[in-house]
């Protein structure tokens, strides 16, 4: 983590939040970004950071979404949205990417999420409502395919409930697989995996609160990166 | 044998039987077999088994297919969409199956069956709804789940250039699910924009060699 731990004013807006993440991958990563907000990051990556976009439809370092004349059907991202093809991308079928990711090829992926664990387990394809259908994609080979996994979310849900949270209550994408939480509060890093036995979260980026306030409103124990 | 060369989409899918399971190409749109999914509403089999990445976009394509009611259980990854209305509609009526699975097991699953493994151990998914009641085996330190083939019947899938004898050739992300599913079905059916002689592609670009191909549908390019 090369950006010390500091206090913003404010809350992370969407595009703070992807301009934080996009200084953290590393230059030359290879990286995917998934759907939604994830995607903003592309926005902020430094210009010759080398950062090489996958996207698991089945293609390496696809450039901005298309504008009028470039849109082609036949050249879109996860998301389906139409994009473009930078100098050196390449295009493989679906078995070789998703071999990309489980064989530890990929650097980085940020995903969004309903609610991480403690100990990194992530919840971001299934609200388990009864009458919801699942759908998964690619989020549950992501989650376990990438060397680090990053997630970019709210730290609180919209009616006021942490999550980040001791155990998802939310059916689980993946296991312990989550390595780092950006969140408009703060910046989290899971500690589980790295031997640290009170299992506490080391939290830096602080954004519009404080430590003792993150305290009280979260249920698992955090500390200053 | 080399694939036949077809000029009529009807004519590729006559002899697709009742409850086949049958592979679909494409990414939402990208690599889409369209003209051949029409051709199989057209045609009439029923009780189908259908795997695709999405379960239909609004009212054409697999979405016709669905309503149509020719088709038992789904399988996919990402059912669920804006435009999903019409399997949306049939799942929650009970009317049909859905077997929900992600999408890097889809293809993997795919791949087996192309490349005749029995089964494989594949650490998506393990802790999960969706590897409930799965075999979990821990393989050096790490927690594996037993994921089993999905063999096709028919493979119906969408290129963009294919020599007369089979050997295919895709364009950028319709490539997508296209080279698995045509290892792994029975009979494999290409529908293609263009069909140059055999020896007009360059054999270091093909992506499915002909082996695996059975029937390339071009309007036009049937030979004389």
């Amino acid at each position: 983590m090369s950006t010390p731990a500091s206090t913003g004013t404010a809350p992370r807006g969407k595009h703070t939040l992807a301009a934080a993440i996009a200084r953290d991958v590393p230059d030359g990563a290879y990286a995917n970004l998934g759907i939604g907000q994830p995607t903003l990051v592309s926005d902020h990556l430094r210009p010759g950071s080398g950062v090489v976009l996958h996207t698991e439809n089945g293609m390496l370092n696809f450039g901005p979404a298309a504008v009028e004349d470039e849109v082609d059907e036949e050249l879109i991202n996860a998301g389906k949205i139409p994009v473009t093809e930078l100098p050196g991308a390449a295009y493989f079928h679906h078995a070789d990417s998703f071999a990309m990711m489980r064989g530890g090829h990929l650097d980085v992926c940020v995903l969004g999420a309903f609610q991480v664990s403690a100990n990194g387990d992530l919840a971001n394809w299934h609200t388990g409502a009864p009458d919801a259908i699942p759908a998964v994609g690619g989020a549950m080979d992501l989650a376990i395919g990438a060397e680090q996994v990053w997630v970019m979310m709210t730290l609180f849900a919209k009616d006021g409930s942490p999550k980040v949270v001791p155990a998802c209550t939310y059916p689980l994408t993946g296991l312990a697989c989550v390595d780092r939480v950006y969140t408009d509060l703060a910046t989290f890093e899971i500690t589980a995996s790295r031997g640290r036995a009170d299992g506490a979260l080391l939290v830096r980026d602080l954004s519009g609160t404080t430590l003792s306030a993150l305290s009280d409103r979260l249920e698992v124990p955090v500390v200053l990166a | 044998m080399s694939a036949r060369v077809l000029d009529s989409y009807a004519e590729s899918v006559a002899d697709v039987a009742d409850g086949s399971t049958v592979l679909v190409g494409g990414f939402g749109m990208a690599g889409m077999p369209v003209e051949l999914i029409d051709a199989l509403i057209d045609q009439g089999a029923k009780d189908l088994v259908i795997v695709s990445n999405n379960a239909g976009n609004g009212d054409t394509g697999l979405a016709a297919l669905l309503a149509a009611k020719r088709v038992r259980k789904v399988i996919c990854s990402f059912p669920r969409q804006s435009d999903s209305w019409v399997f949306d509609g049939l799942y929650r009526a009970g009317e049909i199956e859905l077997e929900v699975v992600p999408q890097g097991n889809l293809a993997e699953r795919m791949r087996a069956a192309g490349a005749g493994i029995g089964a494989f151990f594949c650490p998506t998914g393990v802790g999960t709804p969706l590897t409930e009641g799965k075999e979990i085996r821990e393989i050096d330190g790490r927690a594996y789940a037993l994921e089993y083939p999905i063999k096709g019947d028919v493979a119906l899938i969408k290129a963009h250039t294919a020599d007369r004898m089979g050997n295919l050739v895709y364009r950028r992300t319709a490539r997508n699910f296209g080279p698995v599913m045509a290892t792994a079905a029975r009979t494999v059916i290409a529908q293609v924009g263009h069909v140059v002689e055999v020896g007009g592609l360059d054999p270091e670009t093909v992506v499915t060699p002909s082996i695996y191909v059975d029937r390339v549908v071009c309007p036009g390019a049937q030979e004389a």
